[in-house]
């Protein structure tokens, strides 16, 4: 594979101190001024946290929104599902928080992988987050004082996550939701729901709109825009079997990632350690138990190997509270992916628990003993009734039983400093770019980042590129641009349907799924992830041959739109293989098992790798381009990350 | 511990909005480990493999929290499990042999789109007649300057737990959305930031409401289907401030 290193990638970070970053940049950047803003389409695709908070606030500085879900409505976005909470650097717990720390703990728990300028700017504007937040009426948990209270998260040795009991996404989605449709209401954003991004449209190399299918009448639709914003979420769902909600998928980025856009880090996956076992063969999805119950629950297996008596059989002196053993500072609360490597090690030597061995023991009963059970049910009733709804087992009784199971994307659509793309006018935000977690995600940070970008970064820096637009019309649909996009998809479409094969999308994805987990899961290695390329290659030409969809392209039809779908997972999974290879290192949820302490944990190599690799897509059948840019570390120290 | 049961199924079909329906029998064989909404994926995969269309059904995040799924099984919202979405619910709630009847959401406000789909977007109408603080970004205050009592910022989360599914109109036999507006309402009206606004909120919220849904007769059928188990007494709520608002309204705007 050819790595390129010529400076094709501008972050485009401000100079100045750290501290002084954003606040020059905000002061050096173009502005539209308020009557101008109404001259210009933002298209914003995707409603969840960053899309939904993106076009709320856009639309309330005056600029035209089209925003864009494939959903019945806005409020289904996966965002709703986070758990946990969203960190702040408050200090409201006076437990010596700043947003140095908060930086400083991105920074690291991300094993040095993500780019110092962004984060540090994400740690700034996470307090107006809470603010913001507050205002619309989030009910966030609140102490007998009536202020906030806070919980302390994994990777964290301060309390600093905001929460709403266990529902903490929804709140907040919720929040963003309903300030996005009072600009619906307004007339500055115009709603399309139920309609899907299948292609971005390029002018000139520069973004001038979007073409998307109508789920329900089939048409294929183009807009046009000055400006294209994608917050469509991450690409967990690739393994099939992810906590993501069922139609998560990668597609609006990987059609901007075939037309230039970018794809940095694709093999930085974030497997999150207390996910429900899968039960049986058929299971659809893995659902997650918030991190949160870290806090209060204590993890353990069966000192024996394969020792099948049930938990409260096993005597204290015979249980392996393996967390609490190695890593004494953090115990339990050590970051997601020193947590789930630690499960996988458990239970691949034998200990594991469960009618299937597949689970680590996540235990209460010291915690209800302790504070008793209603201040237990305060805290995580919720995940508790969830947890007793799927299992059929009590958790106040019987010790959970949890093992890690991918969750969330670190890697995404590549964005400079102004969370511009490679094609100019092209933006991602949220979950489906790759800046700020570097190549490990903190809990409650993902909802941060959603909003910081969705409220409180794109709407300044969106308008340094729209200044020099000023005058120019939008590209007319009519242009052959558009015309030929909206034809290259219904050509899409039709072919789907008259391949007619002998099997269904949903066993091509089970089957995709089952290749990416096995090889580019939790630990890779060259062999397997060579064997990973050629059998996702063999296993996508059977699909364009064999898949069945059935129907018609100009109803309501839930195959078809999945055909898609998994076709470019098909294509990003060979790219997560390519990238994890060409990583000779370990770092966060990347685990080369070449590449790893004596102790077994991750060995990273600065010297060749502290840097972020790009993807460049150069054809359907042809090698993708590998560049780099090159992170530089002002302010941190790069040091092997302990926990213990 | 899980068994293999056969189940009996009978599906509503119906090709589009204009079209009409019919039920379709169906019969599957499922662990009790499975859960319902894996049951049918099971179904649809034998019938693309037949050669036949799958049926069509809307699920997403399936750990209850999207509020995307919902159907009628055995002729109740959601299923017969209480505090249930239908994608929580699994099959070692059945017996072999049962027979179980599916239908989409019945309301007349909620159309069929296609077979166990249908439109639920007067909900967004509803949420944009007024569901919302007018609070630009940028505009708040630091969030611990407005104390809030835990209590009400307990009710007022207890309310906004609503996941808007619409269970509760396809529960009420008079397809009313009583129980979804007034967990808005109430969520909002709990709160000091919502007090502004509170009374044309109400208004606007209970004028759209009535646009598009029946009107409530009490008969708590909303609460039982309700996933989220939010309570009947934010009905007793929203009455009370929408008579309140008829009044406010027309103070505030100087009209005594």
């Amino acid at each position: 594979m050819e790595t390129k290193n010529k400076a094709v990638l501008d972050s485009r970070v401000p100079k100045g101190s750290l501290e002084d970053k954003w606040e020059n940049h905000k002061f050096s950047m173009n502005l539209v001024n308020p009557n101008n803003k109404r001259k210009f389409d933002v298209i914003v695709v995707g409603t969840g946290l960053a899309g939904a908070s993106a076009a709320a606030s856009l639309g309330e500085l005056g600029y035209k929104v089209k925003a864009f879900t494939f959903h019945d409505s806005p409020r289904r976005a996966h965002s709703i599902a986070a758990q946990g909470g969203i960190n702040a650097a408050k200090n409201y717990k006076n437990d010596g928080d700043s947003v140095y720390r908060l930086f400083y703990d991105t920074i690291k728990g991300g094993d040095y992988r993500s780019r110092e300028a962004n984060v540090h700017r994400l740690a700034e504007v996470s307090t107006n987050i809470i603010d913001q937040a507050t205002a619309q009426g989030v009910p966030f948990a609140r102490e007998y004082g009536g202020l906030l209270d806070n919980r302390s998260f994994g990777g964290a040795q301060v309390s600093r996550t905001f929460y709403a009991r266990g529902q903490t996404g929804q709140q907040l989605l919720l929040g963003a939701y309903s300030a996005m449709m009072r600009q619906v209401a307004a007339g500055s954003v115009e709603l399309h729901t139920r309609a899907e991004l299948l292609d971005v449209v390029t002018k000139d190399g520069q973004a001038c709109g979007i073409v998307t299918r109508d789920l329900l009448s089939g048409e294929v639709i183009p807009h046009s825009a000055h400006a294209v914003v994608l917050a469509t979420g991450g690409y967990g769902n690739v393994y099939f079997l992810s906590t993501n909600a069922m139609m998560s998928n990668v597609t609006a980025a990987w059609r901007a990632h075939r037309r230039g856009a970018f794809f940095a880090n694709p093999c930085y996956t974030q497997i999150h350690p207390t996910c429900i076992p899968a039960s049986d063969d058929f299971q659809s999805k893995l659902t997650l138990m918030s991190e949160s119950l870290r806090n209060d629950g204590r993890i353990w297996v069966p000192e024996a190997f394969d020792d099948s008596r049930p938990a409260h059989e096993i005597p204290e002196n015979e249980r392996d509270y393996y967390l609490e053993n190695r890593y004494p500072a953090f115990g339990n609360l050590v970051p997601r992916d020193v947590a789930s490597r630690n499960a996988k090690n458990v239970v691949d030597q034998g200990h594991g628990v469960g009618p299937l061995k597949n689970g680590v023991y996540l235990d209460f009963s010291a915690a209800v003993e302790r504070d008793g059970q209603d201040a237990i049910s305060a805290k995580y009733g919720n995940l508790f009734d969830m947890y007793e709804s799927i299992t059929g087992e009590n958790p106040y009784e019987v010790p959970m039983r949890i093992y890690p199971a991918i969750h969330y994307t670190m890697g995404g659509v590549w964005v400079d400093y102004n969370l511009m793309t490679t094609i100019p006018g092209l933006y991602a935000i949220g979950e489906a770019n790759f800046s700020d977690h570097g190549a490990n995600r903190l809990g409650a940070s993902a909802l941060m980042q959603g909003l910081a970008d969705g409220y409180f970064v794109l709407p300044y820096t969106i308008g340094d590129g729209l200044a020099d637009q000023l005058g120019n019309p939008a590209v007319s649909t009519d242009d052959p641009v558009f015309t030929n996009a909206v034809s290259a998809i219904e050509d899409e479409t039709a072919k789907w349907l008259s391949i007619n094969g002998t099997r269904s999308v949903d066993y091509f994805h089970r089957e995709l799924g089952r290749l990416v987990w096995d090889h580019i899961g939790m630990s890779r290695n060259k062999e397997g992830l060579e064997k990973a390329v050629s059998e996702i290659r063999a296993l996508k030409e059977e699909f364009y041959s064999d898949v069945r969809v059935l129907g018609s392209a100009d109803t309501l039809n839930l195959s078809l739109e999945k055909a898609g779908r998994v076709s470019d997972f098909f294509e990003l999974a060979e790219l997560m293989a390519h990238d994890a290879l060409e990583r000779e290192e370990s770092c966060g949820g990347h685990f080369r098992e070449e590449h790893q302490t004596p102790e077994g944990e991750a060995q990273r190599d600065d010297d060749n790798f502290a840097h972020v690799a790009a993807w460049e897509w150069n054809g359907k059948d042809s090698l993708q381009t590998r560049h780099v840019e090159k992170l530089d570390f002002e302010n941190v120290t790069l040091t092997q990350r302990s926990y213990k | 511990m899980s068994e293999i049961i056969t189940v009996n199924l009978k599906i509503w079909r119906q090709e589009g909005p204009e079209k009409s329906g019919y039920f379709e029998n169906y019969t599957q064989k499922i662990t009790t480990e499975a859960s319902f909404l894996e049951m049918i994926d099971l179904l649809n995969e034998d019938l693309n493999n037949q050669g036949l269309e799958p049926i069509s059904i809307e699920s997403d995040c399936r750990e209850g929290i999207c509020g995307t799924c919902g159907v009628m099984i055995n002729g109740q919202a959601h299923g017969p499990r209480k505090a249930t979405t239908t994608c929580q619910l699994h099959m070692r709630e059945f017996s072999d042999g049962d027979e179980i009847v599916i239908e989409p959401f019945r309301a007349i406000s909620f159309p069929v789109i296609r077979d166990l789909v249908v439109d639920r977007s007067p909900f967004d109408q509803i949420i944009e007649s007024g569901g919302y603080i007018s609070v630009n970004t940028g505009a708040a205050s630091d969030a611990n300057l407005i104390p809030v009592p835990k209590e009400a910022a307990d009710q007022a989360f207890d309310a906004a737990a609503c996941i808007g599914c619409g269970a509760c109109v396809a529960a009420c036999p008079n397809s009313a959305a009583q129980l979804f507006t007034s967990a808005k309402l109430a969520h909002m009206a709990s709160l000091p930031q919502g007090q502004p606004e509170r009374w044309k909120r109400t208004e606007m919220m209970v004028g759209t409401m009535e646009e598009f849904f029946g009107s409530c007769t009490n008969h708590g059928e909303c609460h039982e289907a309700c996933p989220k188990e939010i309570n009947l007494d934010f009905i007793a709520f929203m009455n009370r401030d929408y008579m309140k608002a008829k009044v406010k309204n027309r103070a505030l705007s100087g009209q005594r």
